[in-house]
């Protein structure tokens, strides 16, 4: 079902990315008992952005979380070619260390090239909190950190929840700017979010259609 | 997987040593593991015949007491910060984690509670052939020590008022090292260390399985 993607060789990007992509199959998710949805078939390719929609707690997370491999569908198989990078409410950056050390962590498990981050905080305008410690920053700066990590991992797949929550007109603009950057190289990229996204040609899913 | 595992190991010494998760960190149940040999000779009196008697004893109990301290500062906020999830969908297993706390946490708990050892050990006058025994034992039983408290934080991580819970969850499974490092203390007793490293093999051994799997189960 899933490839291990703990350990790949630096490979270079385009062939990386270029057999990325990922694929639900006759999807169905229940939590806490309650069927979320069913019978969800998507396939998202290089190149494209597939935007969930739907109201709260219609089980937008939960797809995040079950195309990351945090949750088990309970019928439906998923199969996902290449890395993933994961974006969702929670920063996992350390608190209390300064934003490039607390970047450099990740970038150390992901093996990213040694300017990654720094690129990845001048696309989300961080560059001037490089050295302040994490704990201080506010929810927008915060949800930016949390998207300089998704960039600075290098992998084809990115899988963002609500990751334009916060942030100011700038900010996501930033934000649209690097989405459409990354599918332009052959990226793929699932979001979840209630609103509009920060790009155009996005292909919509309304998760509403495929409640049990 | 080496490298992964070597990040993962770096960054838990370095929050418990540092200031990552409250200052308190790795000295906390130092200093518990050592106020237990202060106010043991308050409680029974400074007899020197039965603190020779008790002396060890007290100590082990005291060690045992202290691994529940370090418990919920181990799992909860990094599976609460994301951290966990983040492992997980870089394709790195629950195993793999817990293994990195384990080894991270023995090292911020087994050897400074050793050196803190000789010091209880003079508070509570146990002799030279005594203390080497105390030692060995404890070289034996913290890293089993160590496994629990990473198994059971595992356990524990989701739950609201999983400190409390702690404590009680791990004396059970601790007995065996209590009763085989306290029985090497008694007069020919000294084959009871094979016997605990023996009990402390299995319990290191097993605990990344299970606590990887409390980690997944956790999820759900």
């Amino acid at each position: 079902m899933r490839k291990d993607m703990g350990e790949h060789a630096p490979i270079s990007k385009s062939e990386n990315y270029a057999q990325a992509g990922l694929c639900f199959n006759d999807l169905a998710c229940v939590r806490g008992g309650r069927m979320l949805f069913r019978g969800l078939d998507l396939s998202v390719e290089p190149g494209e952005i597939c935007h969930v929609t739907g109201p709260n707690g219609i089980g937008k997370s939960s797809l995040i979380r079950i195309a990351a491999g945090l949750l088990r569908p309970f019928a439906g198989t998923v199969s996902i070619s290449g890395g993933v990078a994961l974006s969702d409410e929670r920063l996992a950056l350390d608190l209390h260390q300064p934003l490039t050390k607390a970047l450099s962590y990740w970038a150390g498990h992901d093996r990213s090239a040694p300017d990654a981050v720094a690129t990845a905080m001048a696309e989300m305008d961080l560059l001037g909190l490089a050295d302040i410690p994490v704990r201080m920053f506010s929810t927008g700066q915060r949800k930016r950190a949390n998207i300089a990590r998704v960039l600075a991992m290098n992998v084809p797949i990115w899988l963002l929840d609500e990751p334009a929550n916060g942030l100011d007109s700038a900010s996501a603009n930033a934000l649209g700017q690097a989405m459409a950057a990354h599918v332009a190289n052959g990226g793929t990229i699932l979001a979840a979010s209630h609103t509009d996204l920060p790009v155009t040609k996005v292909k919509t899913l309304k998760l509403a259609d495929y409640i049990a | 997987m080496m490298r992964a595992l070597v990040l993962l190991v770096g960054r838990e010494i370095a929050l418990a040593y540092g200031a990552g998760r409250g200052s308190s960190g790795f000295l906390l149940p130092i200093i518990f593991f050592v106020a237990v040999a202060v106010i043991f000779p308050f409680a029974v009196g400074p007899d020197a015949q039965l603190l020779d008697r008790t002396g060890a004893g007290v100590i082990w109990v005291a060690a045992l007491l202290a691994s529940i301290l370090p418990i919920d500062r181990l799992v909860q906020s990094d599976l609460e910060q994301g951290f966990i999830d983040q492992y997980v969908a870089r394709g790195m297993s629950e195993e793999l984690v817990a293994l990195a706390k384990i080894i991270g946490h023995w090292v911020s708990f087994g050897p400074p509670l050793m050196l803190a050892c000789l010091l209880s050990s003079a508070l509570l006058r146990v002799d030279a052939r005594d203390l080497l025994t105390l030692e060995i034992g404890l070289a034996l039983a913290t890293p089993a020590l160590a496994a629990l408290g990473v198994l059971i934080a595992c356990l524990t991580a989701g739950l609201r008022h999983g400190a409390a819970l702690g404590g009680l969850l791990l004396l059970p499974l601790a007995i065996p090292l209590l009763v085989f490092g306290a029985g090497s203390l008694l007069d020919g007793g000294r084959n009871g260390l094979l016997l605990l490293a023996a009990a402390s093999l299995l319990l290191t051994a097993i605990t990344p399985i299970a606590a990887g799997a409390a980690l997944r189960a956790g999820r759900e």
